[in-house]
């Protein structure tokens, strides 16, 4: 028998362009809460996917007891023992408590020994009893999506308890819960753990990392950095472990100078009252101003609702010192705000289309003759003069935009921003899943932009990135800014410090 | 010739039923005649004017269930409008004569407010394509069947079946039907409007990605509207022209039409994941579809087996298309 109840080792896995796991090693004693950290693209959740049997590695090996096992699906990690609640619950909200818990393992029961159906009550008690042992009380008949995000949750554990687990994987399980559910669920926790249950927790909240863990083990880009017994450890120990690389990338010479206050957003409130909130901030001509938080800081939310794409209860922009009103993406395309958001397959490309219809589509009024007609020549020129502009690899400007590498997409997106030649950019994470090369291209385009005058608000989760590039940094952290940091005296620590401030 | 290859290779449903045409061709007689090439054009025609305003809903990621449908309204409503006022039969009788341009008029208005009503419900209330044209589709039959009372319309004004009907040249040797010269107006006025107008790049960037194209500012909702009127005028043009065609109209007229357009559309490579079709590639399907009926009336098959065939090659054709893309993955 191992000392561990599951064992990664020597775990490789790549990405078309990264490497996401580079040999890296996690051992889980029974019994024990083993926290894994790290910062944003780490790799934490990809190698819990590889676990769970959701990724499969290029190479190395689990061993269960000591054991060597394959897992090929999630299924297969079910049956070995393993579950998995999700940083994004996948329940099904329509059906019940008890039809959620025992979803593709339904007890089953013949009717005159013919026919094989569902075993309701069988179901209905057995969900009962499972609940009751992570301390939920509520009917199991009951539809799912009348519960709060925090019990939906706790069901998602009694369904990894129900399946007798015994290693559980919690990815960000607080990162929407009040303090009172955090209670709750450390409670269930430490009833897990008697039972012999390990446990693994990816967090970002340090305090909670230090209460709860048995062990840590840290990672950064890939790597496996190490493990500690928790209670050796500080919180910043911890922080110099995470972020505490050598900065490989350069960064282009910054030679903008920030002038007066191009764009203010004042008190800027989400409709989701768990979003952003009452949050103020102005940008400069010529600046860059980065915009730094862990996953949940509703960075992106912010964002999106000041493009237009969410909803506000209060808030007000003024662009040069005029208020202007957004509602939907067109109002602040019409007032000089531009929007690279940061899901480019999702939001941004047309993947079917051309390289000349993706560049084109927000600034087709510019190219029309007669009222009417598209002047094809006008839009080969746009694409021509970005190509040479960002040197955009494409075999032609007919070339569907899915078959060119992520640093040219993004290009293209920026190209189709710059067309409509705006005053202030957005861009949410512009250099996610792009190679080292273009990465630096990509900066070279940013810091010209700001050289000719653009505002830009560029959120990144890197923080070499941030204060490489930016000239001011705002800290978020769950909704709220936590404070600016000059872009001289930036480090990862003070951003880390900043980003980690959650409300008690 | 290379691209005549590619385009075979890429489309082998196509090429197939070009070889199996020649092999009918050869063997039947008949085959290769003005008359049946004239009735293949004729046919086509109407067909194709309905899948081009199909195609806009089919590649926005819709549908519209409700085409067929709309098509024997617009063709019923014709009808009675063009009725001669000497004909006995008359439905209305205190209808005065009319024109038959001013009935095209009337149906047309009558087809872009059905289209309005579909790309209100789409795109205001976010019901699905599927759902809404379904419910379009059985409102529009009831309309129809209380329009016409489930009676069959006929005696038609002379010059209106002769317009429609008509031809260049002689019906025994060489002739070309007037259909194929609207049907071609047709082809080129969506051609224009796909790839050299706002709305057309609107139009494949909401089937791209409708999240993306509104966040570049597209009024998607608007493009949406549009798409569905047109496709509404499209199907009364085509209802008024089928009246005329067949000389009389009733309301089950136009039954089953939009999945003959839909299967068209798809054997002509507009993608079912939006985003992807072209006007000549709605022409080619719509065109081998058509084919594929008259090759089977050739070869004698029994008319039941049609519909099995039909379906057969539809799915085939669609099944073909998808795994090109799995393909590319």
């Amino acid at each position: 028998m191992s000392e561990y109840v599951l064992e990664m080792k020597d775990v490789y896995k790549a990405f078309p362009g990264v490497v996401a796991l580079n040999h890296v090693q996690l051992q889980l004693k029974p019994g024990t809460v083993h926290a894994l950290m790290g910062e944003n693209g780490a790799g934490k959740s990809t190698l819990m996917k590889c676990m769970f049997g959701i990724y499969t590695m290029d190479e190395g090996q689990i061993y269960i007891d000591g054991e060597k096992v394959e897992i090929h699906n999630p299924s297969e990690a079910l049956e070995k023992g393993i579950a998995m609640v999700h940083q994004e619950l996948q329940p099904i909200p329509a059906r019940t408590i008890g039809e959620n818990i025992y979803l593709g393992r339904y007890p089953l029961k013949k009717i005159l020994g013919l026919f094989t159906v569902v075993d309701h009550n069988k179901m209905y008690e057995d969900a009962k009893r499972v609940l009751e042992e992570v301390r939920m009380d509520f009917d199991p008949r009951k539809k799912l999506g009348d519960l709060s995000v925090s019990q939906m949750q706790s069901v998602e554990i009694a369904k990894a308890v129900s399946a007798n687990c015994r290693v559980l994987i919690l990815d960000e399980p607080t990162s929407s819960l009040t303090q009172n559910e955090v209670e709750a669920l450390f409670r269930i926790v430490d009833d897990l753990k008697k039972k012999g249950v390990a446990i693994v927790y990816i967090s970002h909240k340090m305090d909670e990392i230090l209460r709860i863990s048995d062990e840590v083990t840290i990672m950064r880009d890939g790597q496996y950095i190490g493990t500690w017994d928790a209670k050796d450890l500080t919180t910043d120990f911890i922080i110099t472990k995470m972020v505490g690389r050598e900065l490989t990338n350069l960064y282009p010479p910054k030679e903008n100078v920030p002038g007066e206050v191009v764009f203010e957003v004042e008190d800027f409130t989400s409709i989701n009252p768990k979003s952003f909130r009452n949050i103020s901030f102005n940008v400069r001509k010529g600046e860059i101003l980065g915009v730094a938080g862990l996953v949940g800081a509703q960075r992106t939310e912010l964002m999106e609702g000041i493009f237009g794409i969410r909803s506000i209860t209060k808030g007000q922009l003024r662009y040069k010192g005029k208020p202007i009103t957004v509602k939907q993406p067109k109002d602040a395309i019409d007032n000089g705000i531009a929007m690279l958001t940061e899901d480019r397959r999702g939001t941004g490309i047309l993947g079917v289309l051309s390289v000349a219809d993706n560049i084109s589509i927000a600034s087709l009024n510019q190219y029309v003759d007669h009222g009417i007609v598209l002047n094809t020549k006008k839009i080969e020129d746009l694409v021509k003069e970005n190509q040479e502009k960002m040197s955009i690899k494409t075999p032609s400007s007919k070339t569907p935009i899915q078959s060119l590498s992520g640093g040219n997409q993004q290009k293209v997106l920026i190209g189709r921003w710059l067309a409509n030649n705006p005053d202030v950019l957005i861009l949410d994470e512009p250099t996610r899943g792009i190679d080292v090369g273009a990465k630096y291209e990509i900066y070279c385009i940013i810091a010209d932009l700001a050289k000719q005058g653009k505002s830009i608000i560029m959120i990144s989760s890197e923080m070499g990135e941030l204060i490489g590039m930016s000239d001011r940094i705002m800290v978020m952290c769950d909704g709220r800014v936590t404070g600016f940091i000059d872009g001289k005296d930036a480090t990862q620590e003070n951003i880390m410090e900043l980003a980690t401030r959650f409300e008690a | 010739m290379t691209k005549v290859w590619n385009y075979f290779k890429a489309n082998p449903i196509v090429i197939m039923l070009v070889i199996v045409s020649l092999i009918v061709g050869f063997t039947t007689n008949n085959f290769f005649s003005w008359a049946n090439l004239g009735n293949l054009i004729s046919n086509t025609a109407v067909r194709f004017i309905i899948a081009l305003g199909v195609s806009g809903c089919l590649i926005t990621k819709g549908t519209d269930l409700s085409a067929g449908r709309q098509v024997g309204l617009a063709a019923c409503l014709a009808g009675i409008l063009v009725q001669r006022a000497d004909y006995s039969g008359r439905l209305y009788a205190h209808l005065p004569e009319m024109n038959m341009f001013v009935a095209l008029i009337i149906v047309v208005i009558i087809g872009a407010l059905l289209g309005a009503f579909n790309g209100a419900i789409i795109s205001r209330l976010k019901v699905p394509p599927f759902i809404t044209t379904l419910g379009t589709q059985t409102i529009v039959y009831g309309a129809c069947l209380v329009l016409t009372d489930a009676q069959p319309i006929g005696g038609f004004q002379k010059n209106y079946t002769q317009l429609v009907t008509g031809r260049i040249g002689s019906v025994s040797g060489f002739h070309l039907p007037y259909l194929l010269f609207v049907a071609l107006a047709m082809g080129l006025y969506f051609y224009f409007l796909y790839n050299k107008t706002r709305h057309g790049k609107y139009m494949y960037a909401i089937g791209g990605n409708e999240i993306a194209a509104e966040v570049s500012g597209v009024n998607t909702k608007k493009s949406i509207m549009l798409i569905y009127i047109t496709a509404g005028i499209m199907y009364a043009f085509a209802g008024w022209l089928l009246a005329a065609k067949s000389g009389g109209a009733s309301s089950s007229m136009g039954q089953g039409y939009e999945l003959e357009a839909i299967a068209g559309c798809t054997i002509g490579g507009v993608s079912t994941t939006g985003g992807i079709g072209t006007v000549p590639g709605v022409l080619i399907g719509v065109l081998v579809f058509e084919l594929l009926k008259i090759v089977l009336q050739f070869l004698g098959v029994n008319p039941y087996y049609n519909y099995i065939v039909q379906g057969v090659v539809i799915i085939v054709a669609v099944a073909l298309d998808i795994r090109k893309n799995i393909k590319k993955k």
